[in-house]
């Protein structure tokens, strides 16, 4: 033992230089700085508001409306009946459950499948450049573009896989269209999920591993006794972005099977409204719909979070 | 013994990378076999064309349709891109670094338009935009990109600007730097990188939306490539327009396919630290 | 020729929170002075103050006569090593250490032999081409010290420039700045929460305690002299040792036995609202194995007997731990010690003794062993102002003194 052993603080440490510096400054610069803030949010801001809030509470005031813009003349003032109508009728549940069903599916896959990816770009031994570049394919190539390599995959005699299953078109029944819709949605996303997780893992002591591992941790009781916990709030945020953007799907429906089928999507109904019925009053009422809907889903998932919501780390600010 | 795990487990994890790569790329040779394909081998359902051509790729160039088109979604995105980093790099600059009241509730709201369902305002916007008059124009498209790219942009920027160490700004002061001289030479070469991911990653984005360019646009004066593709149905002179299609679909694949070829670093690190840390 | 005049400089801020009170302060030319205290305790925004890098609230600061209170960081002259030393990491070594140069518009020649002349002192010749990425360490630290000489300013200020630095490489690197300074001749204050740095490093030591200054002078008189008891328990590595003490009959009732007073310290409890409770104060190298004690020594001190805790033998002396009964002292500035030093780390004010005996005691532990200690050498506080009751004019003179 040497005599510097013995020193009163031989751990570096900053605490210093927090106590100093953490505090608020002179109230001129303080103003200074709030100005500079609000200054450099502003266009943000505004940008992000003008072109999300305003649009939403004009579509509520359309959605209380008839408005067809073939019939422009019989606008008028409805009150609620549009969502009456829209709400009795099959059609937006048929699209409301297998939007759903898309969702529940795709998701519940993709976490499997992402995590495993995940691991596999985490921990690869060998080619882990190329495995990383090779997922982030899906994730940067146009859906529309995947769309049609599946669907001319499946199409009968133009395709490779249309004859796997059986000799009729897949894509012309309801069960192998959804099947299909859903392939291509995992195979589009999966990175997507899987880095998100990667981002988990890498949180995950190294160390702690090999406590596991010393303590008699069998490789499954590590993943789940060890680096779930951890990668608990990485896990939720991959499932809040992805639930909310798989119930968004829209492109891949709009190209495999344009809604055919009853394989509509609650996006693709409100298109076919708007655009090929050019009936805002209903395509808005579903617009608020979907908006309420994907509102109920992102407060059941920060209810979830708690604390661990993104953006409620302030305090590790500077 | 330990030799022959470690080989063991180099191929095991080899065949996984092997799958994870099939997996990835089967879609996007596909496309491109087909792209490469005579019309009379076309149907035949190979996974390698039998006989090559670029015919397909002669086709679309000869086409206004594809060409007007390709211009629009470069055109469109580059503006977009430009304008979310610029807002996304102040706003981003603010957070990670000033104080000021209303932080908490920007970084809240860009977390709720990261969660928009986009489709709501599909019918809204097609109506001001009408009434606004930029139905159908470049501003049309680029505004609603703008919107959604900004919550990627900011919560990416806000990530790497905190990994800035921003000591080296006073250490510059010392040095006898002015605040422009320490921002230009000493903070501006280490935030471009961050700069350059995001928009990288903001690009991809506009690049890939199909839902605001098709409900936003209705002739070939805003229709960007994606919606184009949709759009291409047998003219006279090609009734099936599959060739042509995917010849235009690898057109558009071909810059994403440069960006994770030569930024997959950049770009991991981009997506993972703006989703977990943000 | 560069003195730094502190007059009175505070720092304070709109929320009522004083960082820095009152420090008045007079840094000669050339002269080397440490700020040293516990976290929060002012020294790294006096420092930035002297920087220009926070504005000061109120007083004047003068570096070289002249008032620089308004002054911009670069008009100031004056260089900086930051604790985590604020390399470019895209410049290289060389640039690193050009860049000052390079905003002085100095001309090229000129910038590259003074860069190579810096290299040369600091040994870094060899990496000139390297970026921060590829040094470890003690390297970049020597390029944050090297970017700091090149311009030969007014005046060096460090902000706890080897806190970042393992054990060993701080020592060595404690000599090389020590050196530097002295073949420079350049005003330099250091901030540091380190007392060792601070003993061997400064020319003067500045002891702050919540934004305000304790003591100043030099490292020996602090030891020696310490005006109260938080200078006591901050300087001294293993820090002093604390016990209880009441005032009783003229004398003081302790642990360690019925301590004797001198007139001097006898009078000042004499007055009416002198403490009726002291804390008495001994380092530990003032203990000794009474064994060992030859009788013209013995009658300086007086002894205790104590059971034998811990022996830590380091070759050239032993330090003994004993256990002591009795009441602990308390005293805001001890808690506050120990809560700095990690309670680990200070034993000074807990029921431990702390004792450095000479290496041929044949101390064992588990034995109960009769210990001397030198009553001229011990000190006596006030709990509840933490004045060295024991100072006379500045001097401690002990538990006699007449």
């Amino acid at each position: 033992m040497s005599a510097d052993t013995v020193e009163k603080s031989t751990t570096p440490t900053v605490p210093t230089q927090r106590g100093g510096r953490r505090k608020p400054p002179l109230s001129e610069n303080k103003k200074a700085e709030r100005k500079l803030g609000l200054l450099l949010c502003a266009p943000a801001a505004l940008v992000m508001i003008l072109v999300t809030a305003y649009p939403i509470i004009y579509s509520v005031w359309l959605s209380l409306q008839r408005f067809d813009l073939r019939f422009p003349d019989q606008r008028e003032f409805i009150g609620l009946d549009n969502y009456v109508t829209v709400l009795t009728n099959e059609f937006w549940w048929t699209a409301f459950g297998v939007t759903m069903l898309i969702t529940v599916v795709t998701v519940a896959v993709e976490l499997v499948l992402g995590m495993g990816l995940a691991i596999i770009m985490h921990r690869t031994l060998v080619g882990r450049g190329l495995v990383r570049t090779s997922a982030l394919i899906p994730y940067g190539i146009v859906t529309v573009v995947a769309a049609f390599s599946w669907r001319y995959a499946w199409t009968p005699g133009t395709g490779y896989l249309a004859n796997l299953f059986s000799d009729g078109a897949p894509l012309t029944e309801r069960a192998s269209s959804l099947a299909i819709i859903m392939l291509a949605e995992i195979w589009k996303t999966t990175p997507f999920m899987a880095l998100l997780l990667m981002a988990g893992l890498a949180l995950v002591p190294e160390d702690l591993l090999k406590a596991a591992s010393t303590d008699g941790a069998t490789a499954w009781q590590k993943f789940t006794k060890v680096m779930l916990p951890v990668m608990k709030p990485a896990i939720l945020v991959a499932l809040l972005f992805r639930t909310l953007d798989a119930f968004r799907v829209f492109d891949n429906i709009f190209v495999l099977t344009a809604g055919g089928n009853e394989t509509s999507s609650v996006s693709m109904l409100a298109y076919n409204n708007l655009i090929r019925g050019l009936n805002l009053g209903i395509g808005s009422t579903m617009s608020v719909l979907i908006f309420i809907t994907v509102a109920i889903i992102a407060f059941i998932f920060v209810k979830l979070f708690g604390t661990a919501a993104p953006g409620s780390d302030d305090s590790e600010r500077r | 013994m330990a030799v022959e795990t470690t080989t063991r487990a180099k191929l095991r994890w080899g065949l996984l990378d092997v799958l994870v790569v099939v997996f990835a790329l089967i879609p996007v040779l596909w496309i491109a076999s087909l792209s490469f394909k005579t019309p009379a081998t076309l149907t035949d359902g190979n996974f390698i064309p039998r006989e090559w051509t670029l015919d397909n790729y002669k086709t679309i160039f000869d086409t206004d349709q594809f060409v007007r088109a390709l211009i629009n979604s470069i055109g469109i995105a580059l503006i977009a891109t430009l304008i979310a980093v610029v807002l996304g790099a102040m706003a981003a600059y603010a957070i990670s670094r000033l104080d000021f009241p209303g932080k908490k509730l920007l970084v809240g709201v860009s977390l709720l338009i990261a969660m928009f369902p986009q489709v709501s305002l599909v019918s809204p916007l097609f109506e001001i935009e009408r009434q606004l008059k930029i139905f159908d124009t470049w501003p049309g498209l680029i505004l609603p990109y703008i919107t959604f790219a900004l919550p990627l942009a900011i919560y990416t920027l806000s990530a790497f600007f905190k990994q800035i160490p921003w000591d080296l700004e006073k250490a510059a002061k010392m040095d006898g730097a002015t605040q422009g001289q320490a921002f230009r030479r000493v903070i501006a070469p280490l935030a471009a990188p961050g700069l350059f991911t995001t928009a990288i990653l903001v690009f991809i984005f506009c690049w890939n939306d199909f839902l605001f360019a098709i409900t936003l646009t209705s002739t070939e004066r805003a229709r960007t490539v994606p919606v184009a593709l949709s759009f291409f149905t047998g003219e006279s002179q090609f009734e099936d327009p599959t060739g042509a299609i995917c010849a235009a679909a690898v057109v558009i694949t071909v810059p994403i396919i440069l960006f994770v070829l030569f930024f997959q670093r950049r770009i991991v690190s981009g997506l993972t630290s703006g989703a977990v840390k943000g | 020729m560069a003195d730094i005049v502190l007059d009175k400089v505070s720092k304070s801020f709109p929320d009522g929170t004083v960082a820095v009170q009152d420090v008045d302060l007079e840094i000669a030319d050339g002269e080397f002075v440490i700020l040293v205290g516990p976290s929060g305790c002012g020294k790294s925004t006096t420092l930035n103050m002297i920087a220009g890098l926070e504005d000061i609230s109120s007083g004047e600061l003068r570096i070289a006569g002249q008032r620089v209170n308004d002054k911009a960081p670069r008009d100031r002259d004056i260089a900086m090593v930051f604790q985590s030393y604020a390399l470019y990491p895209n410049m290289t070594v060389r640039e690193n250490m050009a860049f000052p140069l390079r905003l002085a518009k100095l001309d090229k020649e000129t910038i590259n032999r003074k860069v190579d002349e810096a290299a040369k002192v600091l040994e870094l010749t060899s990496l000139l081409d390297r970026k921060p990425a590829n040094l470890s360490g003690g390297q970049r630290q020597r390029v944050a010290m090297g970017r700091a000489i090149v311009r030969q300013p007014k005046a060096f200020l460090m902000d706890e420039p080897l806190s970042n630095l393992d054990a060993k490489l701080r020592v060595q690197m404690r000599t090389v700045v020590s050196r530097l300074q002295k073949q420079l001749g350049t005003t330099t204050v250091y901030v540091t929460h380190d007392q060792t740095e601070a003993m061997t490093l400064g020319d003067r030591v500045v002891i702050m305690r919540g934004g305000a200054v304790q003591q100043v002078g030099p490292p020996q008189e602090l030891y020696d002299h310490p005006r109260n008891l938080f200078v006591a328990g901050f300087i001294g590595s293993p820090s002093m040792n604390f016990l209880h003490a009441a005032v009783q009959d003229g004398g003081l009732h302790t642990a360690l036995g019925e301590v004797p007073l001198g007139d001097r310290v006898r009078r000042e409890l004499e007055s009416a609202d002198a403490p009726r409770e002291l804390i008495l104060g001994i380092r530990p190298e003032h203990f000794e194995d009474a064994e060992l004690v030859d009788d013209d020594t013995r009658r300086r001190g007086m002894e205790f007997e104590a059971p034998v805790d811990i022996v830590e033998s380091m070759g050239s002396d032993k330090y003994v731990y004993f256990t002591v009964e009795g009441e602990k002292a308390s005293a805001a500035e001890l808690e506050e010690l120990a809560a700095d030093a990690g309670a680990a780390d200070f034993a000074g004010a807990g029921g431990n003794l702390v004792t450095r005996l000479s290496a041929e005691s044949t101390v064992a532990e588990g034995q109960t062993r009769r210990v001397w200690f030198n009553l001229e050498k011990i000190h006596l506080f006030d709990p509840g102002t933490g004045r060295n009751l024991t100072l006379h004019e500045g001097r401690a003179a002990g538990a006699l003194a007449d």
